[in-house]
């Protein structure tokens, strides 16, 4: 027992007197102390205060839409009935619908698609275009002609047009089948909704990347890496990929804001998500016919998409003076 | 620059083709009949259902399909029948081309005239208060999407103030009531592309504000104004051109969520209805009328940067 504390005394000496040392030593170490890139960036990121702003109102949506509902337990589908079309009071803060259901129940539960649907088709978007347009720029001739002549292509299609098409026209299948399958509906109308969106979205982000890989390829270090024999698909993913990360992270920052405007107007339009899933799109659609009696119906979900999408632009601002090389630094 | 637009026209043709042949594919795949309410009227009998469906050949493999249509479409410049209005898609189309191009046209125009000179003097005094408010509301303008500035128009306007008509009707006679009418649509599409324009035309501007034949001009005496419209602002104004060209179809494309709120009969709102109805002929007249424009003011930008800028160099 004595013995244990003993040792236990010892080895806590040698380590106070091996920290000592290490201070010593450390001394000049921590009066310049070494940033990461991503600190530098954040360091950046943080002067930015607008984009600062945007973090903290996108984070605040986000953990609102995820944990509020576990608190706030009202029904998003259970109508009110003796107060349809109310404005906001104490009891409903943000009043009912047309229907008398709760407006903010509803507006949590339709942030939740409305965001998830914003991140994954902006995944979707950013993984098609940085893969093509890595293919593009790595190999170059023949691949990157064709590539970039499919991007052109896709860029010549009508958006919006083709969007509410391919929504309205696939809908009800996919409901169909994901509902005989997996017992879930809406899961089939959210995986078309984010690969149509996504399918639709890609080629900014494949020129980007295609524009970058052409330039870092030619790098020294790219070339060092080919003599010690480094295969092509670490070439691609460990030596360029890493290099034009800052362009791809706010392409993909500002994809998700448009995604998130794509998917409410198709939900506005009545082509997105079914009534009886709230979305913040959706419940515009359906406020808009009562403006006179309940204006507050159509106020806060188009307040929640439009601060949202300020936040991410902002946020993606921000990051694109932090990312910039040429800035940072000081 | 006559060979690089040859190629440049042929390389259109082709993508056209192909975005052709996707649009087709897209309804051929698509489950549902084709004959949308025709199909499920009990009051068509069978043959006479049957008979519509050989008349529009719709038993035929996808290519015959396909080969058919192109044909009639392109050569024919027959682009059917609409199923719902009975009438063909040429007429229904063309109808509604006026009205689309008065909104959205007058819109386009507007935004320009407000982003050039805001994005410019926004440039010019870098930092200052305006600078702040104009990059401040241009950010706010893109990020408030249409259908909603769209409905917050018309609680101010229509509804408190009882100012403006939220719904247009193409049957108001005269003048000011039909300006009165178009003032909120326009005014929806004005903004929300002026405020992407003004983004571009600031940075274009301070990119040319900073150039060695600036200083030159300022140098050897030029008044401010000159240095400034004359020296700077015509050398930015050549991505901005390029833009504008490039954004055109796209604000036709925009369209469709504006007009739809204020229920103008355009291209737009009749785009969505005809989706709705599964009127498959006039979808595809619109969404490949509109494919052709994007293609074709690829090419107008294009041509117009070549001949602005002395030093871009097609060959």
């Amino acid at each position: 027992m004595a013995r244990e504390e003993q040792v236990a005394k010892a080895t806590a000496t040698s380590q106070s007197t091996l920290a000592a040392a290490a201070g010593d030593r450390g001394g000049i170490s921590r009066v310049r102390k070494q940033r990461s890139l991503w600190g530098n960036a954040w360091q950046q990121f943080r002067k930015h205060k607008l984009a600062m702003a945007g973090l903290v109102v996108f984070v605040t949506f986000l953990l609102a839409v995820l944990l509020l509902p576990l608190v706030y337990t009202v029904e998003v589908n259970a109508p009110y009935d003796y107060d349809i079309s109310a404005g906001p009071s104490l009891d409903r803060l943000m009043g009912t619908d047309s229907l008398g259901q709760d407006v903010l129940a509803r507006i949590l539960f339709g942030g939740r698609i409305s965001l998830s649907v914003g991140l994954v088709a902006a995944f979707v978007a950013i993984t098609i275009g940085t893969l093509i347009g890595a293919l593009a720029g790595f190999f170059g001739g023949a691949t990157d002609s064709i590539l970039m002549r499919v991007t052109d292509m896709f860029i010549s299609l009508p958006q919006l047009p083709l969007l509410l098409l391919i929504t309205f026209l696939f809908r009800d299948s996919m409901v169909d089948f994901f509902d005989e399958n997996f017992d879930n509906g809406t899961l089939g109308i959210f995986i078309l909704i984010v690969l149509v969106i996504g399918l639709l979205a890609w080629m900014p982000t494949a020129r980007l990347v295609r524009a970058s890989f052409l330039s870092v390829k030619e790098k020294e270090f790219v070339e060092a890496a080919t003599s010690i024999g480094a295969t092509r698909t670490s070439l691609i993913a460990k030596h360029i990929l890493p290099n034009v990360l800052s362009p791809i992270i706010v392409a993909a920052t500002l994809q998700v804001g448009a995604a998130i405007i794509t998917e409410s107007s198709l939900s506005f339009l009545g082509l997105g998500f079914p009534s009886d899933v709230p979305t913040w799109g959706q419940m515009l659609n359906r406020a808009r016919d009562y403006l006179g009696i309940n204006m507050w119906e159509a106020i806060f979900p188009g307040t929640m998409i439009f601060l949202t999408v300020l936040a991410i632009n902002y946020m993606g601002d921000g990051l694109r003076d932090a990312l910039d090389p040429r800035k940072s630094g000081g | 620059m006559g060979r690089y637009l040859i190629r440049r026209l042929l390389i259109s043709v082709v993508t056209l083709i192909a975005i052709s042949v996707i649009l087709y594919l897209i309804m051929f795949l698509a489950p549902g009949d084709p004959l949308g309410e025709l199909a499920t009227n009990p009051n068509v009998p069978p043959e006479v259902q049957q008979r519509i469906r050989e008349s529009y050949g719709l038993d035929d493999p996808f290519y015959i399909q396909y080969f058919k249509w192109a044909e009639a479409y392109f050569l024919r410049l027959d682009w059917g029948e609409s199923f719902t209005a009975r009438v063909p898609v040429r007429d229904y189309v063309l109808d509604r081309i006026p009205v689309t191009l008065w909104i959205s046209g007058t819109a386009y125009l507007l935004s320009i005239l407000i982003a050039i000179p805001v994005g410019t003097l926004s440039a010019i005094k870098q930092y200052s208060v305006f600078d702040n408010v104009a990059t401040t509301a241009a950010f706010i303008g893109f990020s408030i999407p249409t259908f909603f500035s769209g409905l917050l128009l018309i609680i101010i306007f229509s509804i408190q103030l009882d100012w403006l008509p939220f719904v247009y009707t193409s049957t108001r006679e005269g003048i000011w009531p039909n300006i009165q009418q178009s003032i909120m649509p326009i005014t929806v599409l004005a903004l929300f592309s002026a405020a992407q324009l003004v983004r571009f035309v600031r940075a274009s501007m301070l990119e040319t504000i900073n150039q060695d034949y600036v200083r030159t001009a300022r140098a050897k005496g030029l008044k401010e104004s000159a240095v400034i419209v004359r020296h700077s602002l015509r050398n930015a104004l050549i991505p901005v051109v390029t833009i504008i060209a490039l954004q055109l179809p796209t604000v036709v494309g925009g369209a469709v969520i504006t007009e739809q709120i204020f229920r103008v009969p355009g291209l737009g709102s009749a785009l969505i209805s005809s989706i709705l109805a599964s009127d498959i002929p006039v979808v595809m007249a619109i969404t490949f009328g509109v494919s052709i424009l994007v293609v074709l003011f690829n090419v107008v930008a294009d041509i117009l940067y070549a001949t602005l800028d002395p030093r871009i160099k097609y060959d």
